[in-house]
């Protein structure tokens, strides 16, 4: 198994858009990748309700697991846009 | 916008929860019974009437009149009764069917649209194909419930982790029973609710609406709006003043009116007369549809400058966001909001690219006058790179002026960009701070303002207490500005996000009026201006009762200028004075709107 901690960098934690951005970047991944905070139980990074709903803030340290082919390329990836502040980064809308 | 990805759910707030704002629902009657007890009568412009007719009183949250068929929302049939499932691999793909569609046709929604209107249906899409969700929809099957059954609990259990998150998250909440009830729709093949096509125009009827319900309206079909539940400062009325669609919220009895009858709509007074004449068929309806088109698209420069029908002369300015906003020919802006500038950003934008962004938005009022308030962050709009602490109570909290008692230097660096911007431009600019309590407040806010070389520092007015000491505050200041909005929350105690509230929140509300007219008093023996710039302004009706009160400028969308400009032509200056003192001699809101509709 894959492992990884990475600190959230995103101004709102992982909720609107970087919660938006984070879920669709997990679904392209080949290998599911399952977040964990402390010793809650880890949650799947595909579904938007339970990223949600874990209420991550800015600044909290996560980790990031997966198995199997792909996984820690898939570990990486989310890794890095966790790590991104993602509430500065361009807004293709506006 | 990009903190409301998931945003503008605040509405459908369970039925359990509306409350009928006291004294203002619930009045149904014919014309002439409620025309005795002198409580609500027919719209002026409602159009022919028949013996038949009988009238509903709720709140007008964006002006103008119409007529037209009802067409209901559809809303959603209570559920069949379980049922035993014999084939459970059927129930399941009936399931993931019905999911999928709902998904794919959000998605295909969105793609139909842009900014925050898509990006509100993307996060629904998203939602609906959560693998959270299908993974519980699936182990409620496989546990034997069928399939309408097992995606209403699915989508329940959901809403009710979501509520358990408070604030934000709370607000979700009605999203997931909005896509519950398509889901549920879809899978027993009944029609999926949402906004009717019945390929006329039409008066649309609902018991509220869903921000998918709002991003999929078509402006040109629907006439008019009325709904049973929602407040004056709802998404509802927020989406209808930007359509310049006449709207009404809070009309208790509204989805009782069959399809298909006829209604007129006064969005200014608040009343639907239903069983009126149809509109003359073709003529009418396109003539409301006219009418509309005239208030958004209105030429603002041909409307002159606003003044009462004796000459009394009353600015009328435009609150503007962004570039967006801004329309020719307008007197002037009367809150140029600065937040847009200071969105997402970590630190604060430079003095030089703040003051290219200001002088483009002053250079676009040549020769007018532009009121630019100071950053307002907090509570419901808050800034990354300002690092506020969180507050259980943001409202109350560090919000508007008070940032600067953290981070004084955002302060200066805007100031001096805005007074420099202010050198290089063709127009008059004022200054405000927003959220001003005490005169040592706005001392020290004039003190920083003029030091950077401003000549016209005011404050706005949104906290009682500064109604109440506006002579104080005038002492220090050039002029005024009423956020009516605020200031009406914060007298009433009633949090504006709450939509149960909306008879509190309403800006008849005599209380609220009070302290209007003791900051106008105030400005008068001044000799001073003090301008509304809130909601209260873009109300036609309203609009003459501020004026009576003394207010000097009003301040509103672009889409409410001819409505209110058309209103005030029609009334002397005495005549708005006393509809101003009927108006604080009432005893509520309903009494207070029937008293001026009388006139």
């Amino acid at each position: 198994m894959v492992e990884r901690t990475v600190v959230v960098g995103s101004t709102s934690g992982l909720h609107a858009r970087p919660a938006k951005l984070l879920v669709n970047a997990a679904k392209e991944q080949p290998a599911a990748v399952r977040l964990r905070v402390g010793d809650r139980p880890a949650i799947d990074t595909r579904s938007i309700l339970a990223v949600l709903t874990a209420r991550v803030k800015q600044g909290t340290e996560v980790t990031l697991e997966a198995e199997g082919d792909g996984a820690e390329a898939a570990v990486a990836a989310l890794a890095d846009l966790i790590a991104r502040n993602l509430d500065e980064e361009g807004d293709e809308d506006e | 916008m990009s903190e409301r990805v998931l945003g503008g759910g605040a509405l459908g707030e369970s039925a359990a929860l509306a409350v009928a704002p006291a004294g203002q629902v619930g009045e149904v009657g014919t014309a002439d019974e409620v025309g005795q007890v002198g409580e609500v009568r027919a719209a002026p412009g409602a159009g022919p009437q028949t013996a038949a007719t009988s009238v509903l009183s709720g709140v007008g949250v964006s002006a103008g009149t119409a007529i037209g068929p009802v067409v209901r929302m559809t809303s959603p049939e209570p559920l069949p009764p379980p049922r035993p499932v014999a084939d459970a691999a059927a129930e399941r793909s009936a399931a993931e069917r019905a999911v999928a569609e709902l998904a794919a046709d959000l998605a295909a929604r969105a793609e139909r649209l842009s900014g925050e209107a898509k990006e509100i249906l993307e996060a629904l899409a998203m939602i609906a194909e959560d693998p959270t969700l299908g993974d519980d929809v699936r182990r409620r099957v496989a546990a034997g419930t069928d399939a309408p059954h097992a995606l209403t609990e699915a989508f329940d259990a959901q809403a009710d982790l979501l509520r358990e998150g408070g604030g934000y998250l709370a607000e979700r909440a009605a999203d997931l029973e909005d896509l519950r009830d398509r889901a549920v729709a879809a899978v027993l093949g009944r029609p999926i609710p949402g906004i009717p096509d019945p390929g006329h125009p039409f008066v649309l009827v609902a018991a509220d609406l869903a921000p998918a319900d709002t991003a999929n309206l078509n402006p040109d079909q629907v006439l008019a709006i009325v709904t049973e539940r929602g407040g004056p400062t709802s998404h509802t009325a927020i989406l209808a003043r930007g359509l310049g669609i006449p709207a009404i919220v809070a009309a208790a009895g509204a989805t009782g009116i069959a399809d298909g009858t006829n209604v007129a709509v006064d969005g200014t007074s608040g009343t639907v007369t239903v069983g009126v004449e149809p509109a003359a068929n073709s003529a009418d309806v396109p003539h409301a549809r006219a009418t509309r088109a005239a208030r958004t698209q209105v030429d603002l420069a041909d409307l002159g400058p606003g003044h009462t029908k004796d000459g009394h002369p009353v600015s009328l300015y435009l609150n503007i966001g962004s570039m967006k906003d801004v329309r020719t020919g307008a007197q002037g802006a009367g809150l140029l909001r600065t937040e847009f500038l200071f969105l997402g950003r970590k630190d604060s934008p430079s003095r030089a690219e703040q003051h290219a962004a200001y002088l483009e938005l002053f250079n676009a009022f040549p020769g007018a006058r532009v009121v630019i308030r100071t950053l307002d962050a907090g509570a419901d709009k808050p800034l990354p790179f300002l690092a506020l602490p969180d507050e259980e109570n943001p409202a109350l909290g560090v919000r508007g002026l008070r940032t600067a008692r953290l981070r004084p230097e955002v302060l200066d660096d805007q100031l001096a960009a805005i007074a420099s911007a202010a050198e290089a431009a063709a127009c008059e600019v004022w200054v405000m701070a927003p959220m001003v309590a005490t005169p040592a407040e706005a001392a020290d806010f004039a003190a920083r303002a003029r030091a950077h070389g401003l000549q016209h520092v005011g404050a706005m007015v949104e906290i009682p207490a500064a109604a109440l000491r506006a002579a104080r505050l005038l002492e220090h200041l050039d002029f005024l500005s009423i956020g009516t909005n605020d200031l009406g929350q914060y007298t009433m105690a009633a949090d504006r996000q709450d939509g149960r509230l909306p008879d509190l929140l309403d800006p008849w509300q005599p209380a609220l009026l009070e302290l209007i007219a003791l900051a106008a008093e105030a400005g008068r023996a001044a000799g001073k201006p003090v301008g509304v710039c809130g909601e209260a302004a873009a109300d036609p009706r309203l609009a003459a009762v501020l004026v009576g009160l003394g207010v000097t400028s009003l301040s509103m969308a672009a889409a409410a200028v001819p409505a209110v400009h058309a209103e005030l032509s029609a009334r002397t200056l005495r005549e708005c004075r006393e509809l101003a003192e009927q108006a604080r001699d009432a005893l509520d809101p309903a009494q207070a709107r029937a008293l001026a509709s009388r006139s």
